[in-house]
């Protein structure tokens, strides 16, 4: 590597290389937007630099929060990554981590989507680690992200505290012109050092434990090193002030300097947002008239310079939900300063919804779920099949793994009233079915709900960029795994009724859709689960492997829609000007499902010939 | 220099390749460069969009009215993402349709080329020779050989040229 290194990196791939450059030696994850480009940028870093470090796609994440945790108890600076949801599912042995402590630098990167964009809320992490009593920084670029992870580290091994990094998408998600060094620091040996009544720490040894994380927190509250720093306005204090921390902060500076108030106005750029640093507090307090606080999501800065003349969230000049966009910030700016208002040309539409791939498996499975049960009740989940939604295919999506319990409500909502119990079809994807289904079928199972369950397996996590799942047996490194069968894993649930078939062959899915509907409402039925397998189309070699059918439309389409409705695939278009519907051979892989789908049989797949 | 960029397009249409070699040929210029991408589920066929700031910029965002050029893959993103440029000099859509708007057929070009997967790249080379954009055409081939990987490297520069002719 050369000396002047310097490259484009993504947000979360310049935090993966600050990682390799800190020394990291173990990187748990579980993919989540925005924040899944972290770890498979640590396996290509490490692999270049050769950097030693376990790296794995964890479970789900509060797996990847202890595996990561145990290598920092054994002295190793250790780093996980997930999505802000992902910390709900961390949350428990992250509360407990800030009271234990840590050995070697812990982060937790926990990357927020203000939006929010691709999440089922837009929650503010800071004010998670608030919660648990833990240090958070806030970066406003992804230079800026890269930089932050040295001092994190160090934070976390002087005071023995995890610490979180907090990204938002848009510095995940943005790129800049970044330079790269590098490794410097490893970590030693493996050391684990006993000592019970800090590892164990049962209750009588808590509060003391707790009294310790306090100290800890106020004494990193005095540490200026943290303390928030002036990113525009000279020498001289004026009257009033801006405050703002991570990407929000980034727009305001250009705002003020593009609306030429960069001379009227001192912005403060908060680099660790909780503990906020305890003179700055004071000092903002005695200095300022006028206090704006901009930041996302939630007013964590806000709430801690404990004042009533501050504006911002809870006096609603900022508003209290969505992405704090430019356009967002400027009209706020305006308002604050006593400017006149800019005229924005608005937006006008949201553009074309997302759909399930040409020849995408779950399309068949969904179709004839609905087809076969058209009054099912169909809970749901988390990955690409929540798109299922766009062919009234699914009715849920609550969060990960949910669709199970969410089914076996249904089931014992129903079951009380006696007869007409709905088929309840559950749908869940195969890396969802890991991450969080397995407790909910096992519930299931005991608890005496009777529905059919479709595992859609398409051997991957392909909303976030197709990561291997257990089944498969390929690492996050690439190398091989010990396989983790779904099937067996379903009988060892307890389930009786255990069927797999490839969701590309409808009549036959269809059949075992209704002889599970049979098993799950005879007297002494149970639960029926159903493995739909057939691999994501993305994946390329699966793509090359399959049959590929020649598909066109007949002229005895009557321009009924319905397979534009019920089916919606990509690459059946209607054409206005042939008053019928055409197929887009650049978007059809040939998988000729929709063979079934047309009430007149105008769709003609030319079964056996080639495309 | 400093300049603005919108790219729009359909998920899976290539936008964030054109978002990356456009960050390339800045670095190969010399030039500090900031973009924001589309990640997530709308990249299954859904509207996505980049944002590319070449120069001396904090935020990776363009504001409304703000971009000097717009590069408008499928004519679908012009309803939501339009209100970016302002005026109609800066805006080129990939369409075969006529409108208030720089228009040329780079998906009819691909097709004819027999690759439409290229319609990205034949697209931006129509938009290097015709906007004023912060580099000239040597330096964006030049990012594309750096970032393409070497099975697609020939064809990605032929859909270029190509889309800098103008024609077959």
């Amino acid at each position: 590597m050369g000396k002047n290194d310097e490259r484009i990196l993504m947000g979360n791939e310049a935090i993966a290389r600050g990682l390799v450059e800190n020394g990291c030696t173990l990187f748990a994850s579980y993919p989540g937007t925005p924040a899944s480009e972290i770890l498979p940028a640590v396996v290509q870093f490490s692999r270049e630099t050769g950097a030693l470090i376990h790296t794995e796609w964890s479970v789900n994440e509060k797996v990847a929060y202890e595996v990561a945790l145990a290598n920092s108890m054994s002295g190793r600076r250790s780093a996980v990554a997930m999505k802000q949801v992902g910390l709900n599912v961390a949350s428990d042995p992250m509360t407990r981590s800030a009271y234990l402590g840590v050995v070697g630098g812990f982060i937790a990167v926990v990357a927020d989507d203000p939006g929010p964009h691709s999440s089922q809320t837009e929650q503010d992490s800071r004010f998670f680690a608030q919660f648990a009593k833990i240090p958070v920084f806030d970066p406003s670029s992804p230079r800026e992200a890269k930089e932050m992870i040295g001092p994190a580290y160090a934070l976390s091994e002087k005071y023995e505290i995890p610490v979180m990094l907090r990204p938002t998408t848009r510095v995940c998600h943005s790129r800049q012109n970044i330079q790269c060094e590098a490794p410097g620091v490893s970590s030693g040996k493996a050391d684990f050092k006993k000592n019970p009544g800090r590892w164990i720490a049962t209750p009588q040894f808590l509060a003391e434990l707790h009294r310790l994380l306090n100290e800890k927190l106020e004494k990193i509250s005095h540490e200026e090193a943290f303390a928030p720093r002036r990113s525009l306005g000279g020498s001289q204090e004026k009257e009033v002030c801006v405050i703002s921390s991570g990407v929000a902060c980034a727009h305001t500076r250009e705002l003020l300097e593009d609306l030429g108030a960069a001379d009227d106005v001192d912005l403060y750029q908060v680099v660790m947002p909780y503990p906020l640093n305890r003179g700055f507090v004071e000092r903002v307090n005695r200095t300022y008239r006028k206090i704006l606080v901009v930041e996302e999501t939630y007013p964590v800065i806000e709430m801690q310079l404990l004042n009533s003349v501050t504006e911002g969230r809870r006096s609603g000049i900022v508003p209290g939900q969505g992405e704090l966009t430019p356009d967002v910030i400027e009209e706020v700016l305006e308002k604050f300063l006593g400017r006149p208002s800019r005229e924005k040309a608005p937006a006008r539409g949201k553009g074309v919804r997302p759909t399930l791939c040409a020849g995408c498996p779950h399309r068949a499975s969904f179709y004839v779920i609905k087809d076969t049960f058209p009054k099912g009740i169909f809970p749901s989940d988390i990955g690409c099949y929540t798109l299922g939604m766009n062919l009234g295919a699914i009715d849920t999506c609550h969060v990960m793994g949910a669709c199970i319990s969410q089914g076996a409500g249904f089931y014992h909502a129903y079951a009380r009233d006696g007869k007409d119990m709905p088929t309840i079809v559950v749908t869940i994807g195969d890396s969802t079915f890991f991450h969080a289904g397995i407790p909910a079928l096992i519930n299931a199972v005991f608890q005496g709900a009777k529905f059919i369950l479709v595992v859609l397996d398409n051997a991957t996590t392909a909303m976030t960029g197709n990561q291997p799942t257990p089944q498969v047996g390929i690492r996050a490194d690439g190398r091989k795994g010990t396989p983790v069968s779904i099937t067996d894993l379903v009988t060892a649930c307890g389930v009786r009724f255990v069927r797999s078939c490839d969701p590309y062959e409808t009549e036959v899915f269809s059949a075992l859709l209704k002889e599970a509907d049979e098993y799950a409402r005879k007297s002494d039925g149970g639960m029926a689960v159903i493995i739909a397998k057939h691999p994501c189309v993305l994946d390329r070699e699966v793509a090359k492997f399959q049959p590929a059918y020649k598909v066109h439309v007949s002229e005895d389409c009557t321009a009924c829609r319905h397979c534009l409705e019920n089916f919606e695939c990509p690459a059946l278009v209607f054409a206005g000007d042939l008053d019928r519907v055409v197929v887009d051979d650049i978007l059809c892989i040939g998988c000729g499902v929709c063979d079934a789908v047309c009430p007149v049989g105008a769709i003609v797949v030319e079964k056996g010939g080639e495309r | 220099m400093k300049q603005q960029i919108i790219l729009s397009g359909l998920g899976g249409q290539g936008v964030l390749f054109i978002t990356r070699v456009l960050a390339e040929a800045a670095v190969l210029k010399g030039l500090e460069v900031l973009t924001s991408e589309t990640h997530g589920m709308a990249m299954r066929g859904g509207t996505v969009i980049s944002h590319v700031k070449v120069g001396s910029f904090s935020s990776p965002l363009i504001r409304s009215g703000k971009a000097d050029i717009g590069i408008f893959l499928h004519p679908r993103g012009l309803e939501a993402h339009r209100g970016y440029i302002a005026g109609r000099d800066g805006i080129y859509v990939n369409t075969d349709k006529p409108g208030e708007y720089h228009g040329f057929d780079a998906t009819g070009l691909a097709a004819k080329l027999g690759s439409p997967v290229i319609t990205n790249l034949v697209f931006l080379g129509h938009v290097v020779k015709t906007a004023e954009l912060f580099c000239d055409d040597r330096t964006i081939r030049e990012a594309i050989e750096k970032i393409s990987p070497s099975r697609q490297l020939e064809l990605n520069v032929k859909g270029f040229e190509t889309g800098l002719k103008g024609d077959l």
